[in-house]
């Protein structure tokens, strides 16, 4: 089922009751989510990302604009009748409830024609629980359980209604470093196996990054960029999405275009046929650097860390915004750095440019 | 799911929910009236005069002769200044003396090492169980052997140890961190000037809930008041309220009581109101009624 | 050395009140239990034996006393835990009108219980000049006229449970709202996007989570009412016995001291009685609790 939001914007009252100005938390979010899809709703903390998510859900209720389920407008159902599962940040199981019972819960909620029996009831979570793959638990309780065991039974819980839409909060963000990347593989498995509509809100863009179909790309409640995942590494919209994806993060230098070249401290690194001159910010991903004895951007060596398969090499320029450049080039690349001094020359494709009055993409 | 059966679900819950809080506020309110109209009515009945009241076989819910005659007959008839004066004492002695006790003790327990705390403070704890019920027996007993009945000492000593608040205070005088000890040690603060300047500050929340309780149960106590005090010159209110129902004002002077009874009330709800906040979570934390 | 005196100097003060007014009074109790025919004023007895107890338990007024405190318990408990509880979730789901609301309710665990007594005394009670406001207000309605403070023993038990309950609720309210406030409402949204309907809301989640606050209140409101006695003074007056609205601990203190007092041996019995009783219910609710009430 394919979700439609349209102009749809949630405004607060702001918590300092002296401001009266409101907080926009969506800002006329206008977009459409293809069914069948693992979306990741993407934003640094605070920029209204799980709003976004309480809307579809029906929690909160929009201050302007409508959201559609297919054809059918929801915008004033109340998430009962929604029909979507949620999975909390920190999963909301009952806990004095076993994980059987949990999972259970929803289903003994149906009334009417949709009432399950017994037996029926217990093979939907059987279902439920197989799918996860907790069978094994079903007769513990959550504190006896670890947080990845925990996060499977919310998401059983969540699917054994078998929601229309999936809705995840920060799923992955309770959990170790390991369990998190078995889980978001998990978390993709599920998706593909059932083929519901999910939503998940994240502020890790590696997690988004490496398990949903589409991004969307948020900041203080506005819609940045929305695409596959590797459109939006490879063709940012601003400098935002552009500093917000990628680790190491992209490395931002202030610069001009002259004449149809890209200049760094008045050094010509970079054709840009066409551009017209005018200030620019010139984002180069870390992979896009070529050690090069008479490269054009020559920086201050540092150091240079191994991390087995690639090497980093760390630098500074004055021109360079942020504290230090850093480079991946791989492990077997001689780096030539007597003088203190390392030079690189650019792969073209690897380079953005923003305009740095609005940071909007400037295409060559 | 579709549009029509969507619209009619929005319309029911919007209609429930407003159905409810309506309902809610209605509850609410009934139960505001049901505690607050004793209130009113002791202040609204002491201010009708005698023949008044008296003249109304159906009582009217206001009036529009207020009169401060009840309660003048209400200080001047009986012994009602006698009667608060003798509370305020009981009161800030009680408390005063109990505060010393408990603190000291639970500085013991807390602070202190001694041989045999552990078994001494189950002993404590276990007393936490036996009802004062069980106890009055023998302390009026003994209260009356030592020639007590009647005076102050009689009614405050039984009272001035609390097992219940030594123990509230060491589980918080606990929670200070073990650091600052040491550095008092360090500084060469003596046991008592650190209990003083440190311990005692930093549990200060606790220590006024526990006051707080204490005045309150102070200001109310009846039974062992009553059992130990049969001249009025050392009646607290509670006995004076009693001694007012049965024997005062010579016949019965309802709104002249009704004055006793508002006078009586004043204190303690004046500083609930003040200290409500403070109050409240005091009795959350470690109170409860008797 | 110095540590050990300090700390028991520290210690005497509490330990010399706590001997000389609990740890004697508690062997004392038990020993004027079974000392037959003490007679207070020459210190003397004559035997020992459990005549005492035997006596007490005859006594048409310990029965009395027994039955009044009895039904007190089992009417006042679960009646006020359940208001309390409505109260409290209604409270909760309420955020202008709270804090008044909470703070109006709180008022009767501030007050005198003797003096408010009586104030609903002359809001009960029939007097030559009035029949009492709320007897008044039950003939407008159609009722009988009814004298609650010296008419029928269930008009008398009426004010007696309704006053009971009237006083310990603000406690009982105070400490569910903060237990429900103490709930993740994350409980409650999980709920909700399930379509949990509210009483099964109550029933499966709020009321486990809040089960060991509901059962501490069961627990104190039962060793509270069993020793109920200023209400019913404050109601009823000093003489209980003739009122017939007599309570155990009543009967403890009448046994003591005033008119029908200097019986400390039959006052023991008594007050043992009642102890071994409290004791017992006590028990059996912590056995109940550890089946029922959910601890995290």
């Amino acid at each position: 089922m394919k979700i439609v939001l349209k102009h749809l914007t949630k405004k607060f009252p702001n918590r300092n009751k002296k401001i009266k100005d409101e907080v926009i938390a969506v800002n006329d979010f206008d977009f459409e989510i293809e069914g069948g899809k693992l979306i990741g709703l993407l934003g640094p903390s605070g920029c209204g990302k799980s709003t976004a998510l309480n809307l579809i859900c029906g929690l909160e209720k929009p201050t302007e604009g409508q959201i559609f389920f297919d054809d059918i407008d929801v915008t004033n159902l109340p998430p009962e009748n929604r029909g979507v599962g949620l999975v909390f940040q920190n999963y909301a199981l009952y806990p004095h409830l076993t994980v059987r019972e949990n999972i259970r819960f929803p289903l003994e909620n149906l009334r009417g024609k949709d009432k399950l029996s017994k037996e029926e009831m217990e093979k939907r979570v059987q279902e439920a629980a197989a799918l996860v793959q907790i069978t094994e638990l079903l007769d513990r309780r959550p504190s006896e359980m670890s947080g990845g065991q925990q996060q499977r039974v919310a998401i059983a819980r969540a699917l054994v209604k078998m929601p229309r839409v999936l809705l995840l909060d920060e799923p992955l963000s309770n959990l170790d470093a390991r369990l998190r990347l078995q889980t978001r593989e998990e978390l993709k498995r599920i998706q593909v196996e059932t083929g519901i509509t999910t939503v998940f809100v994240t502020h890790d863009q590696e997690e988004a990054m490496s398990i949903s179909d589409t991004i969307v790309v948020m900041k203080d409640g506005v819609l940045q960029q929305m695409g596959k995942p590797q459109e939006i590494y490879d063709e940012p919209v601003n400098l935002f999405v552009a500093k917000f994806l990628g680790t190491p993060q992209i490395n931002v230098f202030e610069g001009k275009v002259e004449g149809g070249k890209v200049h760094i401290d008045d050094k010509a690194v970079l054709d840009a046929a066409g551009v017209s001159d005018r200030e620019v910010y010139v984002a180069i991903r870390p992979e896009g650097f070529i050690v090069d004895k008479n490269g054009a951007l020559t920086c201050k060596f540092i150091n240079r860390e191994v991390m087995g398969r690639d090497t980093s090499v760390v630098a500074l320029h004055d021109k360079f915004l942020g504290d230090n450049i850093r480079a991946i080039i791989p492990s077997e690349e001689a780096v030539d750095h007597e003088d203190g001094t390392v030079s690189f020359s650019l792969k073209p494709f690897k380079v953005r440019l923003f305009d740095k009055a609005t940071e909007e993409r400037i295409k060559l | 799911m579709n549009e029509s059966e969507n619209r009619k679900i929005e319309i029911r819950s919007a209609v429930q929910k407003r159905l409810g809080k309506i309902g809610t506020h209605l509850f609410l309110s009934l139960w505001g009236i049901i505690v607050l109209f004793p209130f009113y009515w002791m202040i609204l009945t002491s201010v009708k005069s005698y023949g008044s009241y008296n003249s109304e076989y159906v009582p009217k819910f206001f009036t529009l002769a207020p009169t401060m005659d009840n309660y003048i007959t209400a200080f001047t008839a009986v012994p009602l200044a006698r009667y608060f004066f003798n509370t305020f004492v009981f009161t800030v002695v009680t408390t005063a003396i109990m505060m010393f006790v408990v603190i000291l003790s639970a500085f013991a327990f807390a602070r202190l090492d001694f041989k045999g705390k552990d078994i001494l403070f189950s002993m404590f704890l276990s007393l936490m169980m036996i009802p004062n019920e069980l106890v009055i027996i023998t302390n009026f007993v003994t209260i009356t052997n030592l020639d007590l009945r009647n005076t102050f000492l009689g009614l405050i000593l039984p009272s001035v140890t609390s097992v219940f608040y030594i123990y509230l205070l060491k589980e918080n005088f606990e929670q200070i961190p073990e650091e600052l000890y040491k550095a008092a040690k360090v500084d060469g603060t003596s046991d008592f000037r650190y209990l003083w300047k440190v311990m005692l500050p930093i549990s200060k929340p606790t220590i006024i809930t526990i006051i707080i309780l204490k005045v309150i149960e102070c200001w109310n106590s009846y039974v062992w008041p009553r059992l130990i005090t049969d001249d009025s010159n050392y009646f607290l209110v509670s006995n004076g309220i009693q001694e007012i129902r049965e024997n005062g004002f010579g016949r019965e002077n309802v709104p002249a009581m009704m004055a006793a009874v508002v006078v009586i009330s004043v204190p303690l709800v004046v500083l609930f109101l003040i200290f409500r906040r403070k109050i409240m979570a005091g009795v959350a934390r470690g109170g409860t009624k008797g | 050395m110095k540590k050990n005196l300090t700390a028991w100097l520290c210690l005497l003060p509490a330990l010399l009140f706590l001997l000389i007014f609990m740890v004697y009074p508690l062997v004392d109790v038990l020993i004027y239990s079974f000392e037959e025919g003490y007679n207070f004023a020459s210190g003397k007895f004559w035997g020992t034996g459990f005549y005492n107890y035997s006596y007490v338990l005859h006594d048409p007024y310990f029965i009395q006393a027994l039955k009044n405190t009895f039904i007190i318990v089992i009417i006042t408990v679960p009646l006020s835990t359940g208001i309390a509880l409505l109260i409290s979730l209604e409270l909760s789901s309420i955020k202008v009108l709270r804090d008044f609301f909470q703070t109006v309710y709180f008022l009767p665990y501030v007050t005198n219980t003797l003096a408010v007594g009586l104030v609903f005394m002359i809001l009960f009670k029939k007097t030559a000049y009035s029949d009492g406001l709320i007897s008044l207000l039950i003939q407008f309605f159609g009722g009988p006229s009814v004298d609650f403070i010296s008419g029928p023993y269930w008009a008398k038990m009426f004010v007696m449970c309704f006053y009971t309950i009237w006083i310990v609720l603000p406690f009982k309210i105070l400490i569910l709202t903060a237990a429900l406030a103490s709930v993740n409402p994350m409980y409650y949204k999980a709920a909700q996007v399930d379509a949990t309907p509210k009483w099964r809301v109550f029933y499966k989640i709020t009321l486990p989570m809040i089960s060991p606050m509901v059962f501490y209140l069961v627990i104190t409101g039962f060793i509270g009412a069993f020793k109920a006695y200023s209400d019913e003074v404050a109601l009823f007056g000093t003489d209980l016995n003739a009122a017939g609205m007599n309570t155990i601990v009543g009967y403890v203190y009448d046994m003591l001291y005033g008119n029908s007092g200097g019986y400390p041996s039959y006052a023991s019995a008594a007050a043992l009685i009642l102890f071994t009783i409290v004791f017992t219910i006590t028990t059996i609710n912590l056995m109940v609790s550890k089946k029922t009430v959910y601890y995290s």
